[in-house]
């Protein structure tokens, strides 16, 4: 029997008309990888956020006991001392810091508060080795992609001589190749003896690495389950109260005629003027059709749709926009509205949503006129389409007055959505529409895709999850480097083909 | 939820449930800083009636603070709209003594040929200090807004250029006095159309008391009308179902409200009445709140403010917006300096010089955030009143200048930090 590293015994927290937990135990075992599953809003990071000192030790009701001592944290340096290092949902680096500042901030190689560089370099480059990262320590974080990142988050993490890593949602925004890395550095700190626990809605991740999972179902924990136990099956039914027999609903597609075509498209990169990040793209949705775009991470698939998007990404954009045949002008996002384009960002925090605001706001503000004469917003009507869109998206919340930066992450992605589905565009382009939210609000999701292209509506959806595209479009695009790499019918496709032109492309491009 | 079609407007939705009332703590306690602020107002009032043995509650020194405070207050709607886009407005305080200045040289300092002359003419002059206003704050938006220089750099620069274009334009002297019209922008009280009212049985020192009727007539009728709304919206937000505050703060509230008004009207009307300039503000602030509470462009202000790059891709025109709000700072620039200069009934090379500090401390009392996104016009409004009645109180007690504005300071960080404690608590 191994020993327990960690144990929370009835851990309660309420926030003002919310109790996130009640009566939560959990409790970790030295050098086990433990996974913590629940639907969005179900209590996961505000568990860890206790465990870690995000709140306070007095803001909370219960006991932590850590290596067999009752722990009372008041920030989170105590908990680091401790060896306990977390790495929040959303990363925590310093975009215009190099790598190796990035790593030792706040605990800086320094005598007598001057930085040794040296000593900086060396130890970035040393631990940058640990986690597999192949890149300068001098390098701005800025500059790199978000796998990378999560690995910096890493670094910086045994920098701390982590004892027990808490990785809340680390692979959520990763390619599935960079996931794979993540997954196994998790398993070699495993022999090393390092303790981690792992928040996640990928359950295929889960099955593969977890030794126990723990579920958690509206803010209490509802069984702890053992390795021989974990399938995914088993962990949705814990979750949600209740078996999910397919993951995707079913689809038959009433495809017509081509309402919406990109021509041409070439965008270069907002401050390197010489690069160009998205060449020739040419692609078409029809009306009642869901298309999807494959690709890696960094393929240019954002940056295509934003810069379609009323030119919200780069610089000497050139090609054509067209909707019903009539060529358009999407020069400006506004304009791009107007012509009932929609697009739902990836980066929730920065591009999608007013963190101080709340629901309701956020929802109406790409469609002020909907609910609005003569510049006069009709408090009522805004009020019934915050409600109906907070049920159609089934947000977890108080009430449609809860604070948006107060939301569980995948709530807050079900707000960016409810948003652009209230300005009822005819072309809905959805960016990674599904990233950090839980299985079953994910079948809601794309129930609504469903419904929306039933109407006759265009979907185009961006996905680093490749069985999902698989899963919910008609057909497919391939990007690769800013290039359209492959187009495939849903029901040719799967994810061998799907990789094998991405390969192409690149065997061609070198 | 799977049967349902996605569809939008306002009529999908409309399914009734049961409308419930809160409870009354809850609802305190979600309008707690509102309330808070009001009430520290009141308390200070009450603090500094005490310590002038009675004078600040007299109906004269009332009418007084208000036409002191005047431009502060107009000023500080314009600058609760800049601060809550995110940005800063330091050249308001020159920028009115600029206009003040240049008011007085279109009224009285410059000799205009005989087929100019209609310039000098207090409407005409009035209405060239506010274009000119505009046109400044638009000047200044136009680099914030499609340039994107700081706010802070670009006042800055504007608040030396503006402070050194009024010595020049006043050649370093005073200018006045103004004609009679003008001067009743800020020393004029409405006129009593229906006549006065005299009360006899609260004759004190054998003197009576003699109301301003109109006054009187004109605050019943906002109560009345301000009741009649808010039972309206309430019995709307009740037909269609949604939650309302408890039926005994809403009377409460409004009881309070009134009674506060009607306190206020005696006050007035017992001395000379509605002062002109309480009239304009008032249209102003009424136009202000409805601007940031009930009209897209004042939603798109706060989505701005609470992130930039969200609202652009929300299809929001942010420079556009941006450019607008320092126009409309710059108008009301203008109209304070006019009621400045009015008020002095004359143009002076140091006029304004500083009251954008008052101004900023006015929004920031009132509860905006310096990063943008969080603030109300009420708040600002009932934050100028504070520094108002301060200064007053303060100068009847006889306390010196250096210790008011050291008190001043306190206060304004006393203010910033229990929001902030506030805040932090409920999260
Ligand atoms: N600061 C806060 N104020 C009020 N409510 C909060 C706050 N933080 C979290 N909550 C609420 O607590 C609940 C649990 O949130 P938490 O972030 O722990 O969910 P989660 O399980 O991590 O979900 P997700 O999978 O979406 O990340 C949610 O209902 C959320 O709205
Ligand atoms: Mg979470």
């Amino acid at each position: 029997m191994t020993k327990t590293i960690l144990e929370m015994r009835g851990i309660t927290k309420t926030f003002p008309g919310v109790k996130a937990l009640s009566d939560v135990n959990l409790d970790v075992r030295e050098g086990e990888i433990h996974a913590i599953c629940g639907e969005n809003g179900a209590g996961k990071s505000t568990l860890m956020k206790v465990l870690s000192g995000v709140y306070p030790s007095g803001s909370y009701e219960g006991q932590i006991v850590y290596k067999g001592e009752e722990q009372h944290f008041k920030s989170i340096s105590d908990s680091e001392h401790k060896g306990i290092v977390i790495i929040h949902q959303e990363l925590a680096l310093v975009p215009l810091l190099s790598i190796a500042e990035n790593i030792f901030l706040g605990n800086e190689q320094a005598k007598g508060g001057v930085i040794d560089w040296d000593e900086t370099r060396d130890g970035a480059r040393k631990l940058l080795k640990m986690v597999g990262l192949n890149e300068d320590p001098d390098t701005l974080i800025t500059n790199i992609g978000v796998g990378k990142q999560q690995l910096v988050e890493i670094a910086k993490a045994l920098s701390k001589q982590v004892q027990l890593l808490i990785l809340d949602e680390p692979t959520a925004s990763l390619s599935e190749k960079d996931s794979q890395a993540l997954i196994d550095l998790l398993l070699e700190f495993k022999t090393q003896g390092i303790t981690s626990i792992i928040i996640s809605h990928k359950l295929n991740e889960i099955s593969r690495v977890a030794d126990r999972v723990t579920v958690i179902r509206d803010g209490r924990a509802i069984e702890t389950m053992d390795t021989q136990d974990i399938t995914e099956d088993r962990i949705i039914t814990s979750m949600v109260g209740r078996s999910l027999d397919d993951r995707y609903p079913a689809r038959t597609p009433q495809v017509g005629d081509v309402v919406f075509e990109v021509r041409n498209w070439n965008v270069y990169h907002p401050q390197h003027r010489e690069r160009q990040i998205i060449r020739d793209v040419s692609i078409n949705l029809r009306k009642g059709e869901v298309v999807g775009i494959a690709g890696l991470m960094g393929s240019g698939r954002t940056e295509f749709a934003m810069s379609v998007f009323g030119k919200s990404y780069g610089q000497k954009i050139s090609g054509e926009v067209f909707v019903n045949g009539q060529k358009i002008d999407t020069s400006t996002v506004d304009k791009a509205i107007r012509n009932g384009i929609a697009y739902a960002t990836e980066d929730r925090k920065t591009y999608g949503l007013n963190l101080i605001d709340h629901i309701k706001h956020n929802t109406t503000i790409a469609n002020l006129i909907g609910v609005s004469k003569w510049g006069v917003i009709d408090d009522l009507a805004e009020l019934d389409a915050a409600n109906d869109y907070r049920k159609k998206t089934n947000i977890r919340s108080s009430s449609v007055y809860q604070v948006v930066g107060n939301l569980s992450g995948g709530n807050q992605q079900k707000v960016v959505l409810s948003k652009w589905l209230y300005a009822n565009p005819d072309v809905l382009i959805l960016d990674e529409p599904t990233r950090g939210i839980d299985v079953g609000a994910k079948y809601e999701i794309y129930t609504i895709i469903n419904q929306l292209a039933a109407q006759g509506k265009a979907i185009l959806v961006i996905s680093s999850e490749m069985p999902e595209l698989l899963g919910i479009t008609d057909r497919l695009y391939v990007m690769n480097e800013g290039r359209i790499a492959g187009e495939m019918p849903t029901s040719e496709a799967s994810q061998e083909k799907i990789m094998r032109s991405i390969v192409r492309a690149e065997g061609k491009a070198s | 939820m799977t049967t349902e079609t996605a569809s939008t407007g306002p009529g999908a939705a409309a399914q009734p449930t049961q409308s419930h009332e809160l409870s009354l703590v809850g609802a305190l306690r979600a309008n707690m800083r509102d309330y808070g602020l009001l009430l520290a107002l009141i308390l200070i009032m009450l603090f500094f009636q005490y310590f002038t043995n009675g004078v600040l509650f007299k109906p004269v020194n009332l009418t007084n603070i208000i036409l002191q405070n005047s431009y502060i207050i107009v000023m500080s709607l314009g600058m609760l709209l800049v601060i809550v886009a995110g940005h800063i407005d330091l050249s308001v305080g020159s920028v009115s003594g600029f206009v003040g200045a240049l008011a007085a040289m279109l009224m009285v300092g410059w000799d205009f040929p005989p087929e100019l002359a209609f310039l000098a003419h207090p409407l005409i002059a009035g209405a060239i200090c506010l274009v000119v206003g505009a046109a400044i704050g638009a000047a200044q938006g136009y680099i914030i807004a499609y340039h994107r220089v700081p706010a802070f750099i670009v006042t800055l620069a504007g608040m030396l250029i503006f402070k050194g274009l009024s010595l020049a334009i006043l050649a370093g002297k005073s200018v006045g006095p103004f004609p009679a019209e003008f001067q009743m922008l800020s020393a004029g009280f409405i006129p009593d159309v229906i006549g006065p009212t005299t009360l006899p049985w609260l004759a004190e020192n054998g003197q009576n008391v003699v109301l301003h009727t109109t006054t009187m007539v004109i605050a019943i009728l906002a109560i009345v009308g301000m009741a009649f709304s808010s039972i309206r919206t309430r019995a709307r937000r009740k037909a269609r179902g949604y939650d309302v505050e408890p039926f005994s703060l809403f009377v409460i509230k409004n009881v309070v409200i009134a009674a506060l008004v009607l306190f206020f009207a005696y006050m007035l009307a017992s001395y000379r009445g509605l002062p002109n300039v309480l009239v304009v503000m008032g249209v102003l602030i009424a136009v202000f709140v409805f601007l940031t509470k009930r009209m897209t462009f004042g939603r798109r202000i706060y989505a701005l403010g609470g992130n930039l790059k969200a609202a652009a891709l929300s299809g929001i025109k942010t420079e556009r917006t941006t450019f607008y709000i320092f126009a409309i700072m710059g108008a009301l620039a203008a109209l304070a300096g006019m009621i400045y200069a009015a008020r002095l009934n004359s143009a002076t090379p140091k006029a304004g010089q500083g009251l954008e500090l008052d101004v900023i401390a006015a929004v920031f009392i009132g509860g905006a955030s310096a990063l943008g996104g969080v603030g109300q016009v009420a708040g600002a409004v009932i934050g100028a009143f504070i520094m108002g009645v301060m200064n007053n109180g303060m100068s009847i007690m006889g306390v010196n200048i250096d210790w008011q504005q050291m008190i001043k300071g306190v206060v304004l960080l006393a203010a910033v930090f229990f929001d902030l404690y506030n805040k932090n608590r409920s999260a």
